[in-house]
């Protein structure tokens, strides 16, 4: 199909699909408008439950059936680029040469790496409670090991990063998940319901039931979800090299 | 019995999770033999459920059961076409599973356990989308299946096409995926809810339908329609299933597409179906165009094709074109025969797959030129293959027979000659294949590339390690179960009767229509399969008469393999929706 | 004002779609894909938006004293960021392999199935 017909066919479906989408604009509540009735009922139940950040409650609680597909969804993910990116028979592994790093940026990667690290346990840890949870800080926590790569090299990274390891703990969080979802059921209420443990008090870390359970899980998938995906990624850049006319 | 539901999902996901978790300890035939016993287990649960869920239940996920008529929780919905969607995606995983054993290459550095797992989080996906009752779980699972997909479809990351075609899969559908969320939003932004229902109430009670509700159906229904390969979204499907390994091809074909069709019937049924939602005949029109097209279509490509696993793929969309005009008329006997024809046809396509594959493996091609004659000595594939035609052109007593048969009689007049002439020309068209191959019939044809805008099948690398001097029986059992279950839909007295009662009883208004052989029915089915039978053999005798002509070279230049023209299609298509739905909005 | 907000998501998407449907590079392409759906981001965002409302965090928020905005579309935009971050990883690793395989990322170069 030539270029021009392709853009034909952009110009004419794009044109419909964005007059569509104006008229139904024009048809939608005005923008910042008060009728959000599931969201009311949301801040209620959050409440109820004593859970202090009403998403975590979203995300772990009232639509933790959701949340248990998101995190599959990285899963697969994760062992569907494992098997994209895999070591194949005509290539081969070279070891990565050892680089120089300036100074200061491998002395300002080291220092900053604790902190990174602390920033994103914190993050998980306090998902119930403020902004934040399982998902942002399991990416700063996966992050934030990288940042040796930066500091000092790949084989430093890899030292601290057995990604074997790493890909199991992810299986373990995602079936942690999963058999918190089961005791509930197996205990005489539904599946993921959030009915094990009482619900604390307010506002603090212990609060919401099992909403740091299953928060907890989701971090720990994610670090090691980030870190698994990065390493797919940076062992295809650094290591796997195309043999030679083999 | 209700709070089973969940476990439908959960034990695929958990079962993949442990072999993730244990697959570098455990050598190959274990980690198989885990992932067997789990798809099993998700089966049979399924089918328990199945047979308990008259009345159909609904169950809440987290026991958010809803206060004052309202919750705040996922609501899934046990009935009986939605597990039985399960059960049968379910149950080809684990046709699947045993059809893949000892059989791929090594397994990714020495994981035993990722191909079984990656497929069970599909199996995962597709029964999660099956039950869902909330608009947005429904999208999450939908999600999981795609990306399920996407990695097993390029699972054969040495081959070039393979890599091709899973991008241009995972492209589509998940640009598909995205215009299904932002139909999604529009519904939550009008009515406040999420659960199907809930819409559907909240939509009903704004009144007469405006803009909003068209282009929240325009692009719900784009998303679905993407997985359901309907023309012109269909582009995406021949490049994957040509490409993916076999197992994956089968339930590709098998659950996956016709689990876009369910989605659509699921979606009118409880979301647009009352009157602040799309009226009925402009539902009618726009689904029974756009499947039509994708009859004729898929028909006309799958008859030109010579690369066995494109020509089943292009069967399948014209196939599917034949499901959505089925689910299009809005007529309860249609969607019990549907519900049979999807049964029998799964049971066909995958076993026709499976088929392909061993020849694949056996021969390293699926061109039917280039195998003229050189599968004579696997006699029973080619028995299965035969019979697997003969499925598809609808012979009684197979399932899709069935299904067609009471399909037509609820669609009557000039869609019963598509019907028929659809599963006639694809049906030929695998004949001519089992004519060529199997039996050598006809002269040899020639081996190079006619128009020069063709996938020949040549070049094709066996999936498994070497060429296969012996075909394991696991591969020529799995087809013929896969066919004896197809034939089983059809024969087994009582069968259609439990089907159209499950189905009937949460679709179509509660009316109950009956399915059942009928005189004409089994006419017809007859006449298709005579059909299918004299134009394989005229295309194997005559074949300069029956060669593509240049006047249909266009249609083949429409399936370029470029993802950017793909991408316009969708939004051609998502026009075209808009345009067809939208007269009898503008009346009111 | 009152339906920009909604009229820019719908924009955001269209852009998407073009630089889709255009590109000359398959990198560029999954990253036109993550700008389909950032439409979806704003979508969300803007549907649940409340006039003077604060976020829906109560530890440091009285229950009651202050509207918030819908906190269900932020969760839903939170899972709707992880899948698509996702589905980009996978979509990158088979540009990987396209590129190993066929020695180039242009898709106008990609000629292996047609037909």
């Amino acid at each position: 199909m030539s270029r021009r017909f392709r853009l034909w066919l952009v110009a004419v479906g794009g044109a419909g699909l964005a007059a569509l989408f104006t008229a139904a604009a024009l048809d939608l509540p005005a923008f910042g408008g008060d009728h959000h009735p599931y969201g009311d009922r949301a801040v209620h139940a959050s409440l109820s439950r004593h859970t202090a950040n009403v998403i975590a409650s979203v995300n772990f609680d009232q639509r933790a059936f959701d949340t248990l597909g998101e995190m599959t969804i990285l899963f697969a993910a994760v062992i569907g680029c494992g098997a994209l990116l895999r070591q194949t028979r005509d290539e081969h592994r070279a070891t990565p040469e050892p680089q120089e790093v300036a100074r200061p940026v491998r002395r300002y990667a080291l220092l900053v790496l604790p902190v990174a690290l602390l920033t994103g346990l914190y993050v998980i840890a306090h998902g119930q409670l403020s902004p934040g949870g399982g998902f942002q800080g399991g990416v700063v926590a996966a992050t934030s090991l990288h940042l040796l790569y930066l500091g000092a090299d790949y084989r430093a990274l890899e030292r601290v990063r057995p990604v074997a390891l790493y890909e199991t703990g992810d299986a373990v969080a995602t079936s942690a998940y999963v058999v918190t979802g089961l005791a509930a059921l197996i205990g005489g209420s539904a599946f993921l319901a959030n009915t094990l443990l009482p619900y604390g008090t307010f506002n603090t870390l212990s609060s919401g039931g099992t909403v740091p359970l299953l928060n907890a899980a989701v971090g720990m998938e994610v670090a090691c979800a980030v870190v698994v995906l990065l390493a797919r990624f940076l062992d295809q850049a650094v290591e796997i090299e195309e043999g030679n006319g083999t | 019995m209700d709070d089973l539901l969940p476990l439908l999902v959960a034990v695929p996901l958990l079962g993949a999770a442990l072999l993730v978790a244990g697959g570098r300890l455990v050598p190959r035939p274990v980690a198989e033999t885990v992932g067997c016993a789990v798809a099993a287990t998700t089966a049979a649960l399924a089918l328990v459920l199945l047979l308990n869920s008259s009345p159909p239940f609904l169950e809440w996920a987290g026991g958010w059961t809803p206060v004052n008529g309202r919750s705040v929780g996922i609501v899934l919905i046990g009935d009986g076409p939605g597990l039985g969607m399960a059960a049968l995606a379910s149950l080809l995983t684990l046709a699947a599973l045993a059809y893949s054993w000892h059989y791929f290459d090594e397994p990714p550095s020495g994981h035993a356990g990722s191909f079984p797992a990656l497929l069970l989080l599909f199996q995962g996906g597709m029964c999660g989308f099956a039950i869902a009752g909330d608009l947005f779980n429904a999208f999450v699972w939908f999600e999981l299946m795609g990306v399920a997909a996407y990695a097993l479809t390029g699972h054969r990351v040495e081959e070039a096409r393979a890599v091709q075609g899973a991008l241009t899969f995972a492209v589509v559908t998940s640009l598909g995926a995205y215009a299904l969320l932002m139909g999604i939003g529009l519904l939550y932004a009008r009515t406040g809810e999420l659960g199907m229902h809930a819409i559907g109430r909240g939509l009903d009670a704004h009144g007469r339908p405006d803009a909003l509700v068209l282009a929240a159906f325009v692009l719900v229904m784009t998303g679905l329609l993407v997985k359901a390969a309907a023309v012109p979204f269909h582009f995406w499907l021949p490049d994957a299933h040509a490409v993916a390994p076999t197992p994956v091809c089968m339930l590709l074909s098998g659950v996956m597409v016709e689990l876009g069709t369910f989605g659509v019937w699921r979606v009118y049924g409880t979301v647009f179906a009352g009157p602040g939602g799309v009226p009925a005949p402009e539902f009618e029109r726009t689904l029974v165009t756009l499947g039509a097209l994708a009859a004729v279509i898929g028909a006309v490509m799958c008859w030109y094709q010579r690369h066995i696993k494109r020509l089943l793929a292009y069967s399948t969309v014209a196939h599917t074109g034949l499901f959505l005009i089925g689910v299009g008329v809005l007529k309860p006997e249609a969607d019990d025969g549907i519900a049979l024809y999807l049964l029998g046809h799964a049971g066909v396509k995958a076993a026709l797959f499976a088929c392909a594959g061993i020849l694949l493996d056996r021969y390293g091609s699926v061109d039917e030129h280039a195998l003229h004659g050189r599968a004579r000595e696997l006699k029973g594939v080619a028995v299965l293959f035969t019979l697997g035609g003969l499925g598809l052109a609808g012979l009684p007593p197979f399932g899709t027979a069935l299904g067609k048969s009471v399909t037509e009689e609820a669609v009557g007049g000039p869609l019963t000659v598509l019907y028929v002439a659809a599963s006639a020309v694809t049906a030929a068209a695998v004949l001519r294949v089992a004519g060529r191959v199997f039996l050598g019939l006809g002269p040899k044809p020639a081996d190079g590339t006619g128009s020069g805008y063709e996938t020949t099948g040549s070049g094709e690398r066996p999936e498994t390690r070497h060429r296969l001097s012996r075909i394991p029986d696991t591969m020529t059992a799995v087809p013929a179960v896969l066919v004896a279950g197809s034939l089983a839909v059809g024969v087994v007295p009582g069968f259609a009767k439990v089907v159209a009662h499950s189905v009937n009883e949460t679709g179509s208004a509660g009316v109950a229509a009956s399915a059942h052989w009928t005189p004409a029915g089994v006419l017809l089915g007859l006449l298709s399969t005579l059909l299918a039978g004299v134009l394989a053999l005229l295309a194997v005798t005559r074949p300069k008469t029956f060669a593509a002509p240049d006047r249909a070279l266009w249609l083949r230049r429409l399936q370029s393999g470029h993802v950017g023209d793909y991408v316009a299609w969708v939004l051609v298509g998502a026009t075209v929706l808009g345009a067809l739905t939208l007269p009898g909005l503008l009346g009111g | 004002m009152g339906v920009l907000p909604y009229l820019v998501a719908g924009w955001v998407f269209l852009t998407g779609c073009y630089g889709l449907a255009t590109s000359r590079n398959l990198i560029h392409a999954v990253g036109c894909l993550s700008v389909c759906q950032a439409g979806t981001y704003v979508l969300l965002l803007a549907v649940g938006y409340r006039h003077d409302a604060t976020a829906p965090v109560f530890s440091d928020l009285k229950p009651g004293s202050r509207p918030v905005v819908d906190p269900l579309v932020q969760a839903l935009t939170l899972t709707d960021v992880v899948v698509g971050a996702t589905v980009t990883a996978l979509l990158l690793a088979l540009v990987v392999q396209i590129s190993k395989r066929h020695g180039t990322v242009d898709p106008d170069e990609l000629s292996e199935l047609r037909g």
